[in-house]
């Protein structure tokens, strides 16, 4: 497997397996995960609940917990700032781990309600994140903080650093925890479905704020998301999962315009738009028909430069020689 | 908030009269009272006592006014300072309350720091190391002290302190130093004897306090607040302590006035054993021989204990949860 072109990547994630251990026996979250985060770029991986999008994240942040281990695979990590790693084969204790987090790579998570301590200042908890990695004061770090808290959105900052979270909105909290993440200028920065749990409208804003961010700064994002509108939005590379496999990587163009997979036109079609009163929302099984899902094929180079898992069959069909 | 306290101060007024009179009434329940304790004594001795003489001692000890002027007499002079007179020691109850009452408080207090200092620590290495043979360890023996009274443990540290240490370990000082004024070398003497009651009280304590916090600390250990500030980069140790523990810890600030009673009446029982010179078995004879105003006294202060430890636990649940101190 040669790749046409050489790729500035920041991440490259290769047959990455987790496997969760339970009460019923092994549960394999991950099977040969394997996919590219390119520089400077947004990449979505989409799916549905359970794919494994949120325990890739976990992965690359080193995050996954007992009883979930990493079995196998490698995540080259490539930072500008400093050397690069195999992510996986980082020991526990290892230095470079606490760089990692928050430093180099840093999560914005899925439930801003919960993602930050009750007890602890706004102001607190985000001159934290300097102070963990940079070597400055504490009114240097609080005054960083709140120059990211302004630049999020978050009006009156000399007032509002100093209150609570529960003083905030879920928005607005989500917003503090983006200024969290972004304080430290990562290189990559890992939203796991962060406008899941928010309002319409809020979640409007807080995309538009990422993609202002992104621009910005210029740094890599991954974004995991279920939601396609959001991946037209935001994404130029995606990532499609499902139970734990990658079926299709391409440009957000190239998957949402003209999906080789069946699942992917599942997906696509599963859409609730503005349909005619009666009749029923297309079901992703109803889309994908006989095509088997559960046989793991191996991802196939295409000639425009993505990649598919589909049988051989299949794969004739796409016009793969 | 100083306008809460100043509230809560108020509050406390009608709360410490209604114990008052369950008190006073409690006490006279049982039949008879001080005066026929007396005569029992005076005619076991053979003593004749005329009539005219019971009633003398009747109303030397205001029990020949109604019920409610006794109550009336009784509160307004613990208002003023005045805890009356016990007929048992033949000596004003403030001179025989206030040191006891030290004692007492002195060997509560340390009780629950031993508790605290021993189970804290336990119940964090448990939750961390869930499962762990070293959980398993704490744990069982944990569980035997909480199912060791404190009784029987107060007697197997004395058995074990004379047997093998060669101790005399009754009392909260050797008897060289027991009636003189107070040196450092009393203090001393005092600070060597503190520490077998101060175990034999924590002890039963620590095991529910270790498991409590376990519990607590095990819910809050994978909640997303926790993993927001691991995937920071916050080192594992300040992690452990800045997040999830200053969250497990809260419920027990706001028991530390409900256990003072619990720590008080366990101590009365170790006191009797051990022969400590404290409030419990002081009351414990004043209740048998219905020495009223002793006996009232000794409930009254325990109770304006508990009542100012609730408020100064509830102060502190407020200084160290913002959650708290907002509504």
């Amino acid at each position: 497997m040669s790749d046409p072109v050489p790729e500035d990547n920041v991440l490259s994630i290769r047959d990455l397996a987790v496997d969760f251990k339970t009460d019923i026996g092994m549960t394999h979250a991950l099977h040969d995960v394997s996919f590219d985060v390119p520089r400077g770029k947004v990449t979505a991986i989409v799916g549905e609940s359970g794919s494994g999008k949120s325990v890739t994240a976990n992965c690359i942040m080193r995050l996954i917990q007992p009883p979930g281990k990493i079995v196998s695979g490698k995540i080259d990590f490539a930072p500008i700032r400093t050397d690069g790693y195999d992510i996986v084969a980082l020991s526990n204790r290892d230095p470079r781990l606490l760089d990692l987090r928050g430093d180099l790579i840093s999560m914005v998570f899925q439930e801003p309600m919960t993602a930050l301590s009750p007890v602890y200042t706004v102001g607190n908890q985000v001159a934290e994140a300097i102070l963990c990695h940079r070597n400055v004061s504490r009114q240097e770090a609080w005054q960083e903080a709140a120059d990211m808290l302004t630049r999020v959105g978050i009006g009156d900052v000399s007032r509002r650093i100093h209150q609570y979270p529960f003083e905030f909105s879920g928005g607005m909290r989500q917003r503090v925890v983006i200024a969290m993440a972004l304080v430290c200028q990562p290189e990559l920065l890992i939203c796991d479905e962060p406008t899941t749990a928010l309002d319409v409208t809020i979640q409007a804003e807080i995309l538009t704020l990422i993609r202002d961010l992104q621009q910005e700064f210029s740094n890599s994002v991954l974004f995991i998301t279920h939601d396609l509108g959001v991946v037209a939005q935001l994404a130029d590379q995606v990532v499609v999962m499902y139970q734990g496999r990658v079926l299709e990587i391409g440009t957000v163009r190239q998957v949402l315009k003209d999906p080789l997979h069946p699942y992917t036109r599942g997906l696509l079609a599963a859409i609730p738009g503005l349909v005619q009163k009666g009749s029923r929302l297309e079901t992703i099984a109803s889309v994908v028909g006989d095509a088997d899902l559960e046989t793991p094929y191996p991802l196939t180079h295409m000639a425009d430069g993505r990649q598919v898992s589909l049988s051989p069959t299949l794969l004739r069909e796409a016009g793969h020689e | 908030m100083r306008f809460y306290i100043i509230k809560r101060l108020i509050g406390m007024v009608p709360t410490l009269l209604l114990i008052s009179m369950i008190i006073f009434v409690v006490i006279q329940l049982p039949p008879g009272d001080i005066v026929t304790s007396t005569l029992d004594r005076m005619q076991s001795q053979g003593v004749e006592v005329s009539a005219e003489q019971i009633i003398n001692l009747r109303a030397q000890y205001n029990l020949d006014k109604p019920f409610v002027m006794q109550y009336v007499s009784w509160v307004g002079g613990f208002v003023i300072g005045d805890m009356g007179y016990s007929y048992l020691f033949s000596k004003p109850v403030n001179e025989l309350v206030w040191e006891r009452l030290g004692y007492t408080l002195l060997i509560s207090i340390s009780a629950l720091l031993f508790t605290w200092v021993v189970a804290v620590p336990a119940g964090i290495f448990s939750a961390v190391r869930q499962y762990s043979i070293g959980d398993y360890l704490l744990t069982t023996v944990m569980l035997v002290g909480l199912a060791t009274p404190s009784f029987l443990l107060a007697l197997i540290v004395m058995y074990a302190g004379y047997e093998w240490f060669g101790i005399s370990i009754g009392g909260l000082f050797s008897p060289e130093y027991r009636d003189v004024p107070w040196t450092l070398a009393r203090v001393g003497d005092f600070l060597s004897h503190l520490w077998i009651p101060m175990i034999v009280v924590g002890l039963g304590g620590t095991a529910s306090t270790m498991r409590i916090l376990r519990a607590n600390l095990l819910d809050e250990l994978h909640k997303p607040y926790v993993v927001t500030a691991r995937a920071k980069g916050v080192k594992p140790l300040k992690l452990l302590i800045k997040y999830p523990l200053r969250i497990a810890i809260n419920p027990f600030i706001s028991t530390i006035g409900l256990l003072l009673p619990v720590l008080i009446s366990g101590e009365a029982i170790v006191s009797i054993v051990l022969g400590l010179p404290t409030t419990g078995p002081a009351l414990i004879e004043a209740l048998i021989n219905q020495d009223m105003y002793l006996a009232g006294s000794f409930l009254m202060l325990l109770s304006v204990l508990t009542v100012v430890g609730m408020l100064l636990s509830d102060l502190l649940l407020a200084w160290a949860d913002p959650r708290i101190r907002y509504e």
